[in-house]
């Protein structure tokens, strides 16, 4: 999952960070004559141009997976939900969906920005848009965990902003799809 | 070349606004232990006074990092061209008389639209303050734009005055001649940048403010939200990083007079500050990542430029500082242990900040505590340290002794506490804790109260960094006019 892999990589990275650091802290104590400065000075170009070039196939490998409505990852046949958000809470045309569907919510605001976030039974947020007055952000989302999911907003939006939540339940599909139950 | 041997004595202009940043940031860390004790439930704020003092750490912070930026810009800058001194006079008025109206329309007003006041909330107040208000925080906003506009077209006239174009000013003579006579010291070079970036990022900020501000009394006059988030944001980007790019001056001419070896300019160092430039201005739409109404060009340009605006002012200077401190037989003080602490922080910090900029992870940490994570490691631990560190040397008549146990102490206590804490706010975002909640759900409240613990730690330990050294300036001790380390 992201989360982790942002924290795990921000920690490595930032521990050889100050590993680095601390060596160098570690070499400043004694001086050595002018000569060995000035040879210490010439691998700083080396190093500069090296990390310059190490970002480069990072940023186009982390541009693969984007959540934007493009053709490539349009459903056949989604659920279309629409959610918008007002002071302070949301509401969205259905809220019962079966696992393993694309879900396409069209999101937007009636007078403020909001930020659609949904979170699981988890607490983990799992994906999330803006909601912003005047435009309808699409959001597509397959759930393959059936459950309880929450809808933060996360933008901030005035005085009960953290209070601003709704929830809607995934279902599993073999349920979703019986009589019983709400169909989209 | 920096020289490291002679600089002239601080004047009185850069002596006041070094003192009142020192007083007004521990002032507004004070709001943000306070909110952070609220999150922990260890302390009863109403979620109004919680969003007003949100609102004003946001837009105190980036205003006073501006000005105690402004300070080391000043000064070091002062070095190398004429600046008239009534122009940093002015900023400061406009400054001073800004925060006033800012201040009256928070906690008079109820203001809370967040510092970054995105439009149309400042109209949608529900009850919460009066148009009067909003309209006062907009307008304060503008009197501190004013004073930005006459302090950095005075540092760019002064430039062009003393050497003719902005092309020598940025060092494309040096680049094309290879002669490293005809490289702009760093503080030229870097305040150059700064003042080209600023001005833009006013005249943007000045347009929004003013649309909103008519926008409050003539409500048909409509303002499209993502144009609106934009203007914003691209001011706000670049306001902000603007003030590590004058900060980090501190370290460019303090550092060598530590160490008895001067900062070389060479091609790659203008290189890089010509790049970031140009970087800077673009990208800011890495703000605007989850409004997927946003152009895709845009928003791809936000990340590619995210990682690679990162790299070339950081990257030089980092390799910069590290070559400088090699085997150099540094004086460790107070000051030159801030000076390099704050490039780890500026470093380190980048790390989870690229990471966010990621549109795929940014899907699910974008406005989570994980924001608020990075961009405290690097203002905290890279920016105010850079500032205190310039605060503490202007403070000092003669180079401190070396370390004491107390200094020590209090150096470690800075940076251990205030890495503590922010590490507590990545942490919490990588749990999905969302950011700017008055109230926090149960599950949550662990980590606040940890971060609470830490935060409380750094403004001890900045309280006793500030208070000493503003005393000091206040009774007219220290100047900067010294060799430290000599």
């Amino acid at each position: 999952m992201y989360q982790s892999l942002a924290w795990a990589t921000s920690l490595v990275v930032m521990a050889v960070v100050a590993i680095v650091f601390l060596y160098f802290v570690a070499s400043s104590r004694t001086r050595a004559d002018d000569g060995a400065h000035t040879a210490s000075a010439r691998w700083r170009s080396g190093i500069f141009w090296g990390l310059s070039i190490a970002f480069v196939p990072l940023i186009g490998y982390s541009l693969v997976d984007m959540p934007y409505p493009l053709p490539g990852n349009a459903s056949a046949n989604p659920i279309v939900v629409q959610a918008v958000g007002r002071q302070w809470s949301w509401t969205l045309s259905q809220d019962h969906f079966p696992a393993g569907r694309t879900i396409e919510f069209h999101v937007t605001a009636d007078d403020v920005n909001h930020g659609f976030g949904i979170y699981d039974d988890h607490l983990r947020l799992v994906t999330q848009t803006q909601a912003m007055p005047g435009y309808t952000n699409i959001l597509r989302h397959t759930f393959a965990t059936p459950g309880t999911y929450r809808v933060l907003c996360l933008e901030y939006c005035g005085l009960a902003h953290y209070a601003m939540m709704t929830q809607f339940t995934v279902e599993a599909a073999s349920v979703a799809q019986s009589p019983e139950v709400r169909h989209d | 070349m920096t020289d490291t041997t002679t600089v002239a004595r601080a004047t009185p202009e850069v002596r006041l606004y070094a003192a009142l940043t020192g007083i007004v940031l521990l002032l507004l860390m004070l709001f943000g232990v306070l909110m952070r004790l609220a999150q922990s439930e260890w302390m009863t704020i109403g979620p109004d006074r919680f969003y007003q003092l949100m609102t004003a750490h946001g837009i105190g912070m980036v205003a006073i990092a501006t000005l105690g930026g402004s300070a080391v810009l000043w000064h070091f800058l002062g070095q190398h061209v004429a600046l008239r001194r009534g122009a940093a006079i002015a900023n400061l008025a406009f400054f001073l008389a800004g925060v006033a109206v800012v201040l009256w329309s928070i906690f008079a007003g109820g203001f809370a639209g967040a510092w970054t006041f995105l439009y149309p909330l400042p109209a949608h107040p529900m009850g919460m303050w009066t148009r009067g208000a909003a309209a006062g925080y907009l307008v304060g906003v503008l009197l501190v734009g004013v004073g930005m506009l006459v302090f950095f077209l005075e540092t760019t006239r002064a430039i062009l005055q003393r050497y003719g174009s902005f092309a020598v000013a940025l060092g494309w003579k040096m680049l094309r001649s290879g002669d490293k006579r005809d490289a702009p010291p760093p503080a030229v070079l870097a305040g150059t940048v700064v003042s080209i970036a600023n001005l833009l990022a006013v005249f943007a900020g000045a347009a929004i403010l003013t649309m909103m501000l008519i926008n409050l009394y003539l409500p048909q006059f409509a303002i499209s939200a993502l144009l609106a988030k934009n203007l914003i944001y691209f001011f706000g980007h670049v306001a902000i990083n603007a003030t590590i790019y004058m900060a980090v001056i501190a370290v460019y001419e303090i550092l060598p007079r530590y160490t008895g070896h001067p900062w070389g300019v060479y091609r790659a160092f203008v290189l890089a500050w010509n790049a970031t430039l140009l970087m800077v201005l673009v990208v800011y739409p890495h703000h605007l990542l989850m409004d997927f109404a946003m152009p895709l060009w845009a928003v791809i340009m936000g990340q590619v430029v995210s990682y690679t605006s990162s790299l070339p002012v950081l990257a030089v200077t980092l390799v910069g500082t590290l070559a400088n401190i090699h085997r150099s037989g540094i004086r460790w003080d107070l000051t030159s242990g801030l000076l390099v602490l704050s490039i780890f922080g500026w470093s380190a910090g980048i790390v989870p900040a690229v990471i966010d900029g990621t549109i795929a992870i940014n899907q699910v940490m974008h406005n989570t505590l994980w924001v608020p994570g990075h961009f405290h490691f690097y203002l905290l631990i890279g920016c105010v340290a850079m500032i205190l560190a310039f605060i503490n040397w202007l403070s000092h008549e003669q180079a401190p002794a070396r370390f004491g146990v107390l200094q020590g102490g209090l150096f470690w206590l800075y940076a251990l506490s205030a890495l503590g804490f922010v590490l507590m706010f990545l942490y919490s975002g990588h749990a999905s804790v969302p950011r700017r909640f008055a109230v926090h759900l149960p599950e949550w409240q662990g980590y606040d109260r940890i971060a609470s613990g830490f935060a409380l730690l750094v403004l001890a330990a900045a309280t006793l960094i500030v208070l000493p050294a503003v005393l000091r300036i206040a009774g007219g001790r220290g100047s900067g006019a010294r060799a430290a380390g000599t």
